[in-house]
């Protein structure tokens, strides 16, 4: 079985975020970057695959700046074989620009399946598995909580909201991973010494032409809260008070 | 004069709240520039009855697709459907609910038609002839205002951000054929698992009850229970600690890898308020929060908070929530 697991570099989101000159972009300077959660369970879900299966490759895909081979390594460490880098000096917010560099890069690699995690939390649109199923006409599953692969098909649990749907499909197809599908293993530090012997090919991304563009970004403005209406159960007559005539919530 | 289009999301023969709520939005939008909305509705035979409440919502036409095949959630007909609708209808603007279903189907259509898309936008507006869709990016702490020059633009809205509005149409009823045959489809929904039937889904819910690590044990979530049944407009949620511990599942999570809410009141049970967890919920429009620590970083967004046990206070606030209601 051979499997792709597109992966994308983001942000640490536990900082205040600064907006840069152009008031279009984020200033970067001193933020520490990381593997998106999502796309950690999606490698996770490959090896784990791959390790059921007996044999296969499992190969990562990061389109990014050169620091995305540091992803791309650290996904290699967790036991993927092989990584390809997408070389672009910023991570366009488009999805549509960056499926159809993924596209082009996966049309003829003859994978099984093709992962993606569901979202990535700095641009928050989650598209692009999606987008690249399309622009590949393969079948395709999102948000996948449960997965079962044998025999060229695969089931899948889907999360809707407050209810699941189970799904069948035909391989090869493009699915992107939930959270509770798996927990992600840590690098080992025989999979860190093993990483840095694995193949990693750099080449430059074809990004297809951005369909929507950032026009402004700004902070949200804290919420004024703070307000500590009592202690213990004798503040709950004045907090019942508040919600019927001050928030008239209740 | 631009028609905008809206696709209204149906589950089991039935309309979704979120279904008038992307009417209601596309409503918007077309009052704006002076157009028509059309909804799209696909389901099983009988689906058509469902056409009234979107006019009485803002449609004036409504396109109905009653297929077998469309009985469950269809990705690949139900996106080729809606990509050939919207293609051919010269529509200025698309509107999806960023619910699952408006998640897995907006990106097929728009890369099928080669247009752009702003998923999980706040607040849609047209100016001069572009669509600028406001989007909560980086967990919600940076707002981005997106240009979609593309025509149509699609835009999915995040669920309970455009409250449905009376705004009766004609809600005129037009018969459309599918695509792709829908029984042909290589993605199959061979069962949908509904969680607690006639419970309220944390996305349609107006009040949400959420209880963290604080509650010390998963049996104690019954007080959080509790209290949602005395509301009885109210949905539970849990955050990540809670859910990746097992004492609710993943389904219940709100916060960053979670659900993001937007009700009207959020109380926070025991929560400690981890940045993860304020980014699914800080779009809420009143805040509780009850905990024992008063330097918990979830007093810092409360409007209202009480210091405290949440196993002593959350019983009393029941009592009081079942007082108030009497005779509602």
């Amino acid at each position: 079985m051979k499997i792709a697991v597109c992966v994308k570099r983001v942000p640490d989101m536990d900082v205040r975020f600064r907006i840069a000159g152009d008031g279009a972009s984020l200033d970067e300077t001193g933020i520490k970057f990381d593997l998106n959660d999502f796309d950690a369970w999606a490698v996770e879900a490959a090896l784990q695959l791959k390790e059921k299966a007996g044999d296969g490759e499992v190969v990562v895909i990061s389109l990014g700046p050169t620091q995305a081979q540091e992803t791309i390594r650290k996904t290699l460490s967790m036991g993927a074989d092989r990584g390809i880098h997408l070389q672009t000096d910023r991570i366009p917010f488009d999805g549509f620009a960056i499926a159809t560099a993924l596209a082009a890069e996966l049309r003829d690699g003859g994978y099984d399946l093709i992962l993606f995690g569901k979202l990535s939390p700095d641009s928050s649109n989650g598209i692009t598995g999606p987008m690249v199923a399309e622009l590949l006409d393969l079948p395709c599953v999102t948000a996948v909580s449960g997965l079962e692969v044998s025999n060229g098909r695969g089931t899948a649990k889907r999360e809707l909201e407050g209810a699941q749907e189970m799904m069948e499909f035909p391989l090869p197809a493009v699915l992107t991973i939930d959270e509770g599908l798996n927990k992600a293993r840590y690098p080992s530090l025989k999979g860190i010494m093993a990483a840095k012997k694995k193949p990693l090919e750099s080449k430059p991304a074809s990004l297809g032409d951005p369909k929507v563009k950032i026009e402004k970004l700004e902070l949200p403005p804290d919420r004024a809260g703070g307000r500590i209406v009592g202690e213990g159960a004798a503040a709950v007559p004045e907090l019942i008070r508040l919600l019927q005539t001050e928030a008239k919530v209740l | 004069m631009a028609n905008i289009f809206a696709y209204a999301e149906a589950r089991g023969g039935e309309l979704r709240k979120v279904a008038l709520e992307t009417v209601t939005a596309a409503r918007k939008l077309a009052d704006a520039t002076g157009g028509e909305v059309h909804a799209l509705l696909v389901g099983a035979a009988g689906i058509t009855a469902k056409a009234t409440l979107l006019a009485e919502h803002g449609a004036d036409v409504v396109m109905v697709c009653e297929h077998e095949g469309f009985t469950h959630y269809n990705p690949e007909a139900a996106a080729a459907l809606a990509a050939e609708q919207i293609g051919k209808g010269g529509f200025k603007a698309a509107v999806f609910s960023t619910s699952a279903q408006g998640r897995d189907l907006a990106p097929r259509i728009a890369a099928k038609l080669q247009v752009g898309l702003v998923t999980d936008s706040i607040s849609v507006e047209m100016n001069n002839d572009v669509l600028l869709a406001r989007h909560p990016m980086n967990i919600g702490k940076v707002i981005a205002t997106v240009a979609i020059a593309s025509t149509p633009a699609l835009v999915s809205i995040r669920p309970n951000t455009y409250s449905p509005v009376a705004n009766p149409k004609a809600g005129r009823v037009e018969n459309v054929s599918p695509v792709a045959d829908p029984s042909a489809s290589r993605v199959v929904v061979t069962e949908m698992i509904e969680g607690g039937k006639g419970k309220l889904d944390l996305a349609e819910a107006p009040v949400i009850i959420a209880g963290g690590r604080g509650l010390k044990s998963a049996e104690n979530f019954s007080i959080v229970e509790d209290l949602a049944a005395a509301f009885g407009n109210a949905a539970v949620g849990a955050t990540r600690a809670v859910t990746d511990d097992g004492w609710r599942p993943h389904s219940d999570q709100i916060g960053q890898t979670g659900r993001l809410v937007s009700p009207d009141l959020y109380i926070a049970v025991g929560i400690s308020g981890a940045v993860q967890h304020l980014a699914g919920m800080r779009t809420s429009k009143t805040i509780v929060a009850i905990n024992k620590d008063k330097d918990a970083p979830i007093f810092k967004v409360a409007d209202y908070g009480i210091v405290g046990d949440v196993l002593e206070i959350v019983p009393a606030l029941t009592a009081a929530v079942r007082e108030a209601r009497k005779g509602h």
